[in-house]
């Protein structure tokens, strides 16, 4: 809502030194956000008068048509003036900057030679004023005004603009007469209702109009003018104030009743009535019904749509826009007013069906003043006759619902108790009534809010009220008082290690969004049934290229890495920890939507979240280029599958789990660099290399490595049990044995392990070798076996015992032979 | 040793003779100095303090002397002796500093190079701020609770009160989730949740979460009262992508339902919560705003900590922290409407809470001066390697 400050003292005895800043600031204390003040005008200075042409002389020769204008504006001599314009005649009354004047942007007026001419000044357009939009030509003023007058004082050419945000609950605020009211509780001074004006009593009907649906609406006003001047102009204060509020002046019907809209908040129509066709009756669409509303589309109606029927069929949609056919033109002389109050969600849903956001229905939305329609309707026709030479047509046409009165009973103390501050019941009811409430009682109060306000209905919104206006800064701060919370669950703290964690390892977090799409599932070269491709999908994504919800965090994760790599940091990993999408198969179409007027059973918030997809946690870590750079040091190291492997450890690690790993052939990894990772039975991931199809769907480098699991798969870790440090001297054993060199080494090790029995303190793979020597299909894995007994020094014939009993294990279990040499 | 001969003429002993003894101490000093090296030194120690140096066959005359010559000196020599095994001590001493020093000077390297080898790693600033924001309302003593990014409307907007055709549901711009309508629910075409609807409300019924708001009726559903948490999570709306605004952000939330809660209390937990955040002594203020879920509500804004409202006055200097308006917009809050806790089944009679949230990415942007929304959604490295693992 743009507020003019000039129009809002009209109804606000504000202090004459009031700017708009400091009404700002008063405002938006109370409630009000002012977004901007703009100051309007103020680099203007004159002189600029008010001047008739006498003479117009047209020059030819140059490039456009010039005229060269004798003007009267009040001295002995007129003004000699080039003027590129030719929207005027002899004889208009126009605005002529003289010299010595300055316009809106610095634009300096002076006396110069300009077409071979002397020219004392410049004929202005409400553009060059800052009072307008239209530059096509200059503004020819309307009326009579008198010469060599202050136009700047005429025009109301400076002003402060008050551009104020309104949150949805504040419907009344929409209006001059809203803001106004604002600013006469802020400053405590004296306020006068626009809408203040007594209709006369008038038993005689206007056109003829009922409610056919009282849920649609439940007030509604007619009243007609003739004999209006369709030539008639808009006067210019009221075309300003037009353009300051953010509207474009029209025609004087068509601006009186936007201008009514802005002063009172009360929308208005105008049809002619000349294509009016019997009764008027509001009521709800019928199916297939249609109408062509003002912007010449044709709607098809929906039966909830509320419409403004004649016998001709529907007319107008309700509160949103009238129809074309309806509507007032260049010829209209008698003219019906409407003035309604339309029920705010079935505007709502209209508006929403039909994409038909309008200034009207804007308000209707918010809540419009009940008790507004007949006054509105009343000053409309006052203006139409005042400015466009009408005739006053004695008769109103009121058609009206029951409406429900609200009352809300509070304790007095209530806002005290909300505030935690001691206002006192006088203060509540004074405070109350600022706002228009009528209050009664005393430690129990009945509140009738005024009409003004639909957005009061509940104790605290009358709290707030109170709350607001004795000034949010006078509420006190009462420190915390501790609670007895028990601090971040296992679970929190898991994350929180996990992350670090990887961040230590040297991966670098990314938070990427969770869309994808078709072509990355393809992209990844999941098969088709691969569970991933069941997806959960976007209605209104925020790009069509992604319309899906992830089901596994590669996609992103892949692309920011190949964005670092184009910009030059090749050598990279990358990790993410975030929820992704799993459509469960059994879950009901829709997720219902439960009373609120009441808590709901157990069984209907499980009914709810029956229908959420499932939405696991999961890690995942991508990497390429050099995970160790070559350096004065010597060589570097590449990123590899067993880098990716690895983070998956890392993670595993700190959930206190040991993971298992096992050769796999899964999407998008490389079928032989591929591990499934497990916790005992259980999948929790894959890691490895990643296929190069998918590498060179993503652009990325060579070689690039990927590991990703769910880390809601993985149990909270367990308390960790110390272990007994044995402080006896460790007995160390190495072993090589030669297996087929398909068998994983982690076999071979496990089988080692295990036959090495409890005197094993651990077990280190540190080399594999293949040759010639070993012979083919085979391979070398040596060990270091290290042995330590908890309460004495092992003998080197245990020692040796335990080792031969590893390997006994390991050739029953994996066909391992002890290399001999 | 000889026996003692009493009738042995001392004069007659001459390496004995006062002068011979200081002469021999005198050649071994100077030895043990002139030693340029241990080697050398080793052959001073040779020379002049081994079983056959003079000095020790002198001090093996001793015996011969008759005994009222042999307390002075046996005196002399052991003091040479002393002497010498003293300077040969020192010697070897200040010999091995030496040749330790040579040794390590020899083994210098440059300090200054590079040791990179080792990939750094850091977390995420939007991860570790919230972080940092959630503990500071856990050691107050609140809990952390979750919820689903993808939620029931119920949960994201009827029980926060925020109805069906509502304007305040359009002040969200909302990620609807389409209907499960194929048989496998992907790459259905058309049915969006918009056409045929109102537009407010979609045909699954759910929502990519608009704040982290649900969570409070969740946790308010699931907790026993009094309820004291924070909940600090990933969020959405179909906003346009620019510097300033993401589609996809994060927005911590603290809440608190008790018996005789008030707004006093909202103030003191945004004072506690602004002081552990941004340091001591910065004020808060409350502007009255709207929140359908929130009666009474408020936009919070504190002191700006850069200038602390020093730029404000005139010829101060301008602040880019808070545009020089010595304030920084913080977040939202109010008294939880008595009809959302309604909906949780808590009497609002008995109970009242506080609500209060902010912006993850906002609180970054204004903490660190990060310029650029896309900085912490692209996953560029350079962006958040010098965030580390704690901000």
């Amino acid at each position: 809502m743009r507020v003019p400050l000039s129009w809002l003292r009209e109804h606000v005895e504000l202090p004459a030194d009031v700017t708009g800043r400091d009404l700002a600031a008063r405002l938006i204390a109370a409630g009000l956000e002012v977004e901007t003040v703009e100051s309007a005008g103020h680099d203007l200075t004159g002189p600029l008068v008010v001047g008739r042409v006498l003479e117009i002389e047209e020059l030819t020769g140059f490039k456009k048509p010039i005229r060269y204008c004798r003007v009267d504006v009040g001295n002995a001599e007129p003004q000699q003036i080039i003027c590129g314009a030719r929207n005027f005649a002899e004889g208009d009354r126009v605005v002529v900057a003289l010299p010595g004047s300055e316009l809106p942007g610095g634009f300096k007026i002076g006396a110069r030679k300009t077409y071979g001419r002397m020219s004392e000044g410049m004929i202005c357009s409400v553009a060059e004023l800052g009072i307008g939009d239209d530059h096509s030509g200059i503004l020819v003023l309307p009326g009579e005004p008198e010469i060599g007058a202050d136009a700047i004082e005429l025009l109301g050419a400076r002003d402060d603009v008050l551009d104020i945000a309104v949150t949805p609950d504040r419907g009344y605020a929409l209006s001059i007469r809203g803001v106004a009211r604002e600013a006469a509780i802020a400053y405590g001074v004296p306020f006068h209702d626009p809408a203040e004006v007594k209709p006369p009593e008038e038993t005689e009907t206007s056109h003829p109009a009922s409610i056919a649906d009282p849920t649609a609406c439940d007030r509604f006003v007619l009243r007609e003018i003739r004999g209006f001047d369709p030539s008639a102009q808009t006067p210019m204060w009221m075309r300003v104030r037009l353009h300051r509020a953010g509207m474009r002046p029209v025609s004087l019907a068509v601006d009186v009743t936007n201008y009514l809209m802005l002063e009172l908040g009360q929308p208005l129509h105008a049809f002619d009535r000349a294509k009016l066709t019997g009764e008027i009756v509001v009521r709800r669409a019928r199916a297939g019904e249609k109408l062509e509303t003002l912007d010449h589309v044709t709607r098809t109606l929906d039966p909830e749509d509320i419409l403004i029927t004649d016998a001709s069929g529907p007319i107008s949609m309700a509160g949103a826009m009238g129809g074309l056919a309806t509507e007032i033109d260049e010829e209209s002389t008698d003219i019906v007013i409407e003035a309604a109050h339309f029920d705010p969600v079935g505007i709502a849903r209209t508006v929403r069906r039909h994409r038909l956001h309008s200034e009207a229905s804007y308000r209707f939305e918010r809540g419009v003043d009940r008790e507004l329609p007949l006054r509105a309707a009343y000053r409309a026709a006052q203006l139409l006759v005042e400015l466009g030479g009408a005739e006053f047509v004695p008769g109103v046409t009121h058609a009206e619902a029951p409406a429900e009165q609200t009352v809300i009973t509070i304790p007095a103390d209530h806002p005290d108790r909300v505030a935690g501050v001691r206002y006192g019941r006088d203060t509540v009811v004074r405070r109350l009534t600022d706002i228009g409430c009528t209050v009664a009682g005393d430690d129990e109060l009945t509140v009738t809010p005024p009409s003004w306000r639909p957005d009061l209905v509940d104790p605290n919104d009358l709290a707030e009220e109170v709350i607001r206006l004795e000034g949010y800064e006078n509420i006190p701060a009462r420190p915390p008082r501790p609670v007895a919370g028990q601090g971040l669950t296992a679970d929190q703290r898991r994350r929180r290690r996990v992350g670090r964690a990887l961040a230590a390892a040297g991966y670098v977090e990314a938070l990427t969004f969770p869309f994808t799409s078709g072509k990355d599932l393809d992209d990844l070269q999941l098969p088709a049934d691969d569970g991933r491709r069941r997806t959960l999908r976007v209605a209104n994504p925020m790009s069509e290229d992604e319309p899906l919800l992830r089901t596994t965090l590669l996609p992103g994760l892949l692309k920011a890495l190949a964005r670092n790599a184009g910009r030059g940091c090749g050598d990279v990993g990358l990790f993410e920890m975030g929820l992704v999408f799993r459509p469960r198969p059994d879950a009901p179409a829709q997720a219902p939507r439960l009373a609120v007027d009441r808590g709901p059973a157990p069984e209907e918030i499980a009914s709810v979240n029956a229908a959420l997809p499932d939405q696991p946690l999961r890690v995942a870590v991508v990497l390429a280029g050099e995970r160790e750079p070559a350096g004065w040091w010597g060589q570097g190291r590449p990123a590899s599958w067993a880098d990716a492997i690895e983070a998956a450890r890392t993670v595993a690690r700190e959930t206190g789990a040991e993971l298992t790993v096992a050769a796999d052939r899964h999407a998008p990894w490389h079928p032989g660099r591929c591990a499934a990772l497990y916790v005992g039975d259980t999948l929790v991931g894959h890691a490895g290399e990643l296929h190069p199809r998918v590498i060179a769907a993503y652009g990325l480098p060579p070689r690039t490595s990927a590991m990703e699991l769910e880390l809601s798969r993985l149990a909270p870790p367990a308390p960790v049990r110390a272990p007994h440090v044995s402080t006896y001297p460790p007995a160390t054993q190495d072993v090589a044995v030669v297996v087929d060199a398909a068998r994983p080494a982690a076999e071979v090790e496990a089988a080692l392990r295990e036959g090495a029995g409890e005197l094993l303190e651990s077990i280190r793979l540190f080399d594999v070798y293949t040759g010639e020597q070993i012979g083919e299909g085979r391979k070398s894995l040596a060990f270091t076996l290290r042995f330590r007994a908890p309460d004495r020094t092992l003998t080197a014939e245990e020692a040796g015992a335990a080792r031969d009993a590893a390997v006994a294990a390991a050739a029953e279990r994996t066909g391992a032979v002890l290399r001999s040499g | 040793m000889s026996a003692s001969n009493q009738s042995y003429d001392p004069v007659e002993v001459s390496i004995l003779k006062p002068d011979e003894v200081d002469r021999m101490r005198a050649q071994a000093l100077q030895a043990i100095a002139a030693a340029a090296n241990l080697e050398e030194l080793k052959r001073a120690r040779l020379d002049h303090m081994a079983d056959r140096s003079p000095l020790a066959l002198a001090n093996r005359e001793i015996g011969a002397l008759p005994p009222a010559a042999r307390a002075d000196a046996g005196k002399r020599v052991g003091a040479a002796r002393k002497a010498v095994a003293q300077a040969l001590q020192d010697r070897q001493a200040e010999l091995e500093e030496e040749r330790d020093r040579n040794a390590l000077a020899q083994e210098a390297v440059d300090v200054t190079l590079p040791w990179d080898r080792a990939p750094r790693g850091a977390r995420h600033p939007v991860t570790t701020m919230q972080e940092r924001m959630t503990d500071v309302f856990v050691s107050m003593g609140f809990e952390v609770a979750e919820g689903p990014e993808v939620d029931a409307e119920w949960f994201n907007f009827d029980a926060l009160n925020i109805p069906l055709d509502h304007p305040a549901r359009s002040m969200q711009d909302t990620f609807w989730i389409a209907g499960q309508d194929g048989p496998d629910g992907s790459n259905q075409s058309g049915q969006s949740g918009q056409s045929g609807q109102s537009g407010q409300s979609g045909q699954s019924g759910m929502v990519l979460r608009t704040h982290t708001s649900p969570v409070q009726i969740r946790a308010l559903l699931s907790r026993p009262l009094p309820v004291y948490v924070v909940s600090a999570g990933r969020t959405f709306r179909s906003d346009e992508f620019d510097a300033t605004h993401s589609p996809v952000f994060h927005q911590m939330e603290g809440l608190a339902v008790d018996e005789g809660i008030t707004m006093a209390d909202l103030r003191g937990a945004i004072e506690a919560f602004v002081r552990g955040m941004f340091g001591e002594g910065l004020r808060t203020r409350f502007r009255p705003s709207y929140f359908p879920f929130t009666e009474p509500s408020a936009e919070v804004d504190m002191e700006c900590f850069a200038c602390r409202g020093a730029s404000t006055d005139t010829g101060g200097r301008s602040c880019r922290t808070c545009d020089s308006a010595g304030w920084i917009e913080l977040g939202g809050c109010g008294m939880v409407n008595p009809r959302v806790l309604v909906a949780c089944g808590i009497d609002p009679d008995r109970y009242s809470g506080w609500a209060f949230g902010l912006g993850v990415e906002r609180t970054l942007m204004f903490r660190h001066g990060v310029a650029d929304m896309h900085d912490m959604v692209e996953g560029d490295v350079r962006f958040t390697l010098p965030f580390g693992m704690e901000i």
